[in-house]
This record gives C-alpha cells, structure tokens and sequence, in this order.
C-alpha cells in the first residue's frame, strides 16, 4: 500500500514540475535559495509557491466541473465580482469577517447559477458560463462604480499577503482547500459520481445518481473557490480592479486542470494533480521572467504545453504507443 | 413553420423593437449617418462572427479568433511599415498565414479527437504571443493605399457615409449566406453540426470539411484584423481582446443553435446589429457607463439561451429521455 502511494508520487506531472524547477535553477542559480526574513520564508520557490496559489484555488474548483466533461469559463470575473464585493463592502464599514463572507456567499451564488443553465436547462457548459463571463466583469464595475476600490483592512490584506507559520497566507489557503476537496471527493462516492456523470451523465441519472444535484454541486464549488481566489487577489493589491482582477485565469486554471491528466472528455480527475499543474505553469511563469524573456513568451510556451498534453492524451497517442505506455488505458486513479 | 427559423424571427423582431423605442427616445437615431456607422463601427466584428457562424453550426467554438484579429494586424502593420511591402501583398500574407493557422487547427481537432475550445484555446495563446513576441508597442501605417480606402465611401442622402469596410462586411455576409445554403460545403457544415456520426455514414467527408471550417475561421478572422488595421491604421498585439466573446453572443444572439445543426448566417448579421446597437444607444445616452454594454449583452445572450431551449426541447421529446 505504501509503496503503491510512493509509485504514484513518480508520476508524469510530478516529474515535469520538478523538471522546470530545476531549469529554473540552472538559469537562476539561487532559485532555490530560501531564507528567512520578518518572520517568513523569502525566495524564488515561495514565490512560486503564493502566486500559483490563486490559479491552484481556481483549478480546484474547476477539476470538478471539467470531470463531470463541462467547463466553467466564468471564474474570472467572479473573482472579480467577489473581490468587488468584499472591497466595497469594508470600504462601506462593514466588519472584514462579514465582508469576507458575503463575497463567498456571492461566489457561491454565481456558482449555483451555472449550475442552475447547465443542469436545469440543460445549456452546453461552455456557453452557460459565458453568458456570466461577459456580464460578471459588467456586474463587477457596478459594483465598485467603475472605480479602483482600494482598502486599508488588516484582515482582507492579512488573506492576501499575510504569512502563517512562514508561509504565504494564499498557498496554505490553497493546500487546506486542496486537502479538503480531496477527502470530500476520494473517501465518500462524491468523486465516483461525479466521474459517473462525466462519462455518461444518462447512464448515470439511470443508475440511480442524482446527477443534477451533483453537478449544481461542482458549479457551486467553482464559484466558491473563485470567491476565494477573488478576495486573495483584492487583498494582495489592497484593492478591487473590476476590469483586471483575474483576467483569463479561468484559461490559466483549465491549463492546470488539463496538465494535471484530467480528461476534457470527463470521467476521470485528480485535484492534487491538478494544483500541481498550476504550480508547472507559475513556475514556468517565473522562469521566463527570471530568465529575461518577454513575460509574453509565455502565452507561446502555454500553447506548446497545452498541444503536448493534447497529443498524449488522444486517442491518437495511445493507438500508436506501445501497450504498456497506453495512458489512456488507466483506470481512474483512486 | 420550420422551427429554426423561430429565433431568427425573435432576433429580427426584438431588433425591430429595440431600435424603435431607441428612436423614439433619440429622434437622431434613424438617420442614414447613425446607420453607416453602424455597418463601419462593427464590420470587424461582423466578419469575424460570419466565420464563428460557420464554427459554430458544426456543433464547434472558435475561441481564438480575436487573437488571429490581433495577430494579423501586428503582421500587416509590420509588413508594410518595417519591410516596406505594399498592403495588397502584405494582407495576402496574413491570408495565407490565418490560413495554415487554422487548417491545423482543424488538423488537430479532427485527429487528436479533443474538444475544439481547447485547440482554439492554445491557438488563441500562440497567435497572441506570437503577435506580442513580433511588437509589443503599436505599429502605426502610413501608406497612400490606407487613405485612398478610408476615402472610399458612398455618400448617403442625410449625411451617411458607407464606408469600403462596412460594405465589405456586407459583401461576405452575403458570400457566407450562400455558401452556408447554397453549397456542397455548407450542406456538410450543416450535416456534421447535426450529428457527425451520421453525417460521417452518409458520407461527408469529416476531416475535410472540418479543417476547411477552422481555416475558412481563420482567414475570415485575418480578413477582420486587415479591416481593423484599415479602421484604426495600426497593428496592436492586445488588439481585439474577447472580440471572440461578442462574436460567439452575435451568433447565439442571432438564432444559431449552440449544438450545431440549425442557424442562418443572415441571422448573425441582426446579432451583430443588435450589439452595435446596444452600443450606439449606451453613446446616445450618455449618463449609463460603458460597463452596462456587458450586462445588456450577458442578459440578451442568457434570453436568447433559453429561448433556444424552449423552442427545441418542447418539440423534441426525444431528448427528454437523455436527462433526467
């Protein structure tokens, strides 16, 4: 048992992230230098560390839309939205924990209500969530009227930059969220619902799954951890940027969901895997940076990635490779 | 009556509606200067959503088209401003390029068997890096064949102007109406929106046809980004972001059925009146702030969603067995 667990920790997405640290570290010598300061770690791997922690939350939340073979492409501007919220709210003199909660409560909101044209009214994933992506940046700047809401509470500016035992405040968020919705998923049959109802969601609804709750439930937790990503965000730059404020990290956020081996056609998923995939993608996002490309590079790095991962995954790939190479053949990692 | 035409015919009226109570609210509204720039304020965007029409009723998306939009007009401005070479063949090139662009894409979607949004998806990173690695600062044109086009307009009794770039937009989407009906080609884009698997038996030629729709995305999206140099005189690698976004909302808009199968390209063209009239009225008004546009345009596309569903679910009981 425990060394099928240490077998599985040798796995694909593991070895890649380890891959671009440590080419990050032969362009970078001190990359991995980490020291501490003001009480708190200081370095290039914390770093990587705090600012994947958004995207890692976002793709939490998205593992679970995309296995259930749906997107959700409105992440961003809840994030937006609730970053809003929380902002104008403190702003407006209401205590920071009331603040905090009322713009998870939106998050969950938005959530449910792509939840609500996805398994309601039975509308492609892709286009529900559009329809709050064009509008949640719209409801975002209502909220702020159109300004930079800027704040001065120590607990929202506590959620977004402040450290806990040394560490960065947004990756422990991250890592309990990620702990969390793994135990959730993985010792209850939430999880093998879910991959029930990516794979075939009739066959399942016959089987006796409640497929509709089910997938107002991974709607929901998307808009939530958004919620949560959105306040991170605020807090970090003291302030709700309606326009900018998680712009195209619902791209960012499928990339790691994609890396991290969740299939796009639904069915199978692992949320571990996923926010190590968003850790490769903000560590290859400091690398370029580190290394004095232009921070535009990356999108085309971005492509590259995304296309390898596609060709693996085909049908195509596992066709052509040798039986015991087949990754498609996997069963559903438990 | 055939049941596709019935968000079409919603499309048509709640345009007819609109613009009426705009007019009624600001006389100056129906006039021909108002209606020209109409037709040249969103000829870009018009092209782009005759493509993403194409796209879309395959049962496709094409979430790299404002990319292609930006990417075009960074290589056109760069082609003619640093290598000196004249427009016609700078935007051949970009034709070309868009072209090849969208073939593998198509290449990919149809071999690889993954879902189209995330090939466009990584096709939307590549043009617009690609376009930020060429130029990160906006390269201006100035060549004689910019101005003698900008001065190539039509003058209309009360003041209107059409300009070459609004009628070019109505030239191809008048093409894309008679290629989606009128066409071996548009038959097959019709059949594989419908269901690929029989369109396949009954012997379309899938992967044909599906490259040639992601290329025919492309180079419509390339023909936009010319037209956005052409109206703006520049080339902008962060130019045209999300146009893809309003492209998809003038397709849902206009009444094409999200899973493929069902739709006009006739109809994209009321949607994307019907964006650029949100727009207009949001100017007219003056006090409602820019932001409203993405609202009205999130609520009109969520209407136009569920009016779908409506329509097709109450007359397919067939689908009901599916959910649950």
């Amino acid at each position: 048992m425990i060394r099928r667990s240490l077998l599985k920790l040798a796995n694909p997405q593991l070895l890649a992230l380890i891959g671009v640290l440590l080419i990050n570290w032969l362009l970078f010598p001190n990359f991995f230098r980490v020291t501490w300061q003001d009480g708190r770690f200081f370095g290039s791997l914390i770093d990587v560390i705090n600012r994947g922690a958004p995207v890692a939350i976002l793709a939490v939340g998205m593992v679970g839309v995309i296995a259930t073979k749906g997107v959700d492409l409105s992440v961003g501007a809840v994030m937006a939205v609730a970053g809003a919220v929380a902002a104008t709210m403190v702003v407006a003199g209401y205590p920071a924990p009331i603040a905090v909660v009322a713009a998870l409560a939106v998050g969950l909101l938005c959530g449910l209500w792509n939840g609500i044209l996805v398994a309601v009214l039975d509308i492609q994933p892709i286009i529900a969530t559009l329809v709050l992506m064009v509008a949640g940046r719209g409801i975002a700047q209502l909220i702020t009227e159109g300004f930079i809401v800027t704040f001065n509470d120590p607990l929202l500016i506590y959620i977004g930059t402040g450290s806990f035992f040394g560490f960065p405040m947004a990756a422990v968020i991250a890592l309990v969220l990620m702990v969390v919705v793994t135990l959730i998923v993985r010792r209850t049959a939430i999880g093998l619902f879910i991959e029930a109802v990516g794979v075939n969601r009739a066959a399942a609804s016959l089987a006796g799954i409640r497929s509709r709750m089910l997938l107002l439930l991974v709607y929901s937790l998307s808009g939530f951890c958004a919620a949560i990503a959105g306040i991170i965000v605020a807090g970090d730059i003291r302030g709700a940027d309606a326009n900018n404020a998680g712009l195209w990290l619902e791209l960012d956020a499928i990339l790691a969901v994609v890396i991290g081996g969740t299939s796009l056609l639904g069915g199978r998923f692992s949320v571990p895997l996923a926010v190590i995939g968003a850790l490769i993608i903000q560590a290859m996002n400091t690398g370029i940076l580190v290394s004095g490309f232009p921070p535009e590079f990356n999108l085309i790095v971005k492509a590259g990635l995304i296309f390898i991962v596609l060709v693996i995954q085909s049908p195509l790939a596992s066709r052509l490779a040798p039986p015991r190479l087949q990754p498609a053949a996997k069963v559903p990692a438990k | 009556m055939n049941r596709s035409l019935r968000p079409l015919l919603a499309t048509a009226l709640i345009f007819a509606i609109a613009y009426a109570l705009a007019v009624m609210q600001f006389p100056s509204m129906f006039s021909t200067r108002v209606l020209g720039n109409f037709l040249t304020d969103n000829a870009f965007l018009g092209i782009a959503a005759v493509g993403m029409t194409f796209v879309i009723l395959s049962g496709g998306i094409d979430l790299s088209v404002g990319a292609v939009i930006g990417f075009t007009g960074v290589l056109v401005a760069v082609l003619i401003a640093w290598a000196g070479m004249h427009p016609l063949l700078a935007f051949a090139i970009a034709i070309l390029v868009a072209g090849a662009f969208g073939a593998t894409m198509g290449l990919a979607i149809h071999y690889l068997q993954v879902p189209a949004f995330i090939v466009t998806l990584a096709g939307m990173f590549l043009a617009r890096g690609g376009a930020s690695v060429i130029t990160r600062d906006s390269v201006p044109i100035n060549h004689e064949f910019y101005a003698w086009i900008s001065d190539l307009t039509i003058r209309l009794p009360g003041g209107g102007r059409l300009s070459f770039i609004g009628l070019t937009m109505v030239a191809i989407f008048i093409i894309g109406a008679l290629i989606a009906h009128r066409t071996k080609f548009g038959s097959y884009v019709y059949a594989l929106g419908g269901n690929p698997v029989s369109a396949s038996l009954m012997g379309v030629p899938v992967a044909r046809t599906t490259v040639a729709i992601y290329a025919l995305s492309s180079v419509l999206a390339a023909i936009s980004g010319i037209v956005f140099s052409l109206y703006t005189s520049a080339g902008y690698p962060l130019a045209a972001v999300g146009v893809e976004l309003d492209a998809i909302s003038a397709v849902v808009i206009g009444g094409t059925l999200l899973t493929g199968g069902h739709g006009f390209v006739l109809g994209t063209f009321i949607g994307v009146m019907l964006l650029g009239l949100v727009q207009t009225y949001i100017i007219f008004d003056g006090t409602l702030s820019s932001w409203w546009t993405k609202i009205v345009i999130g609520i009109l596309l969520f209407l136009f969603i569920v009016l779908q569903r409506l329509i097709f679910v109450a007359s397919a009981p067939g689908e009901k067995a599916a959910k649950a």
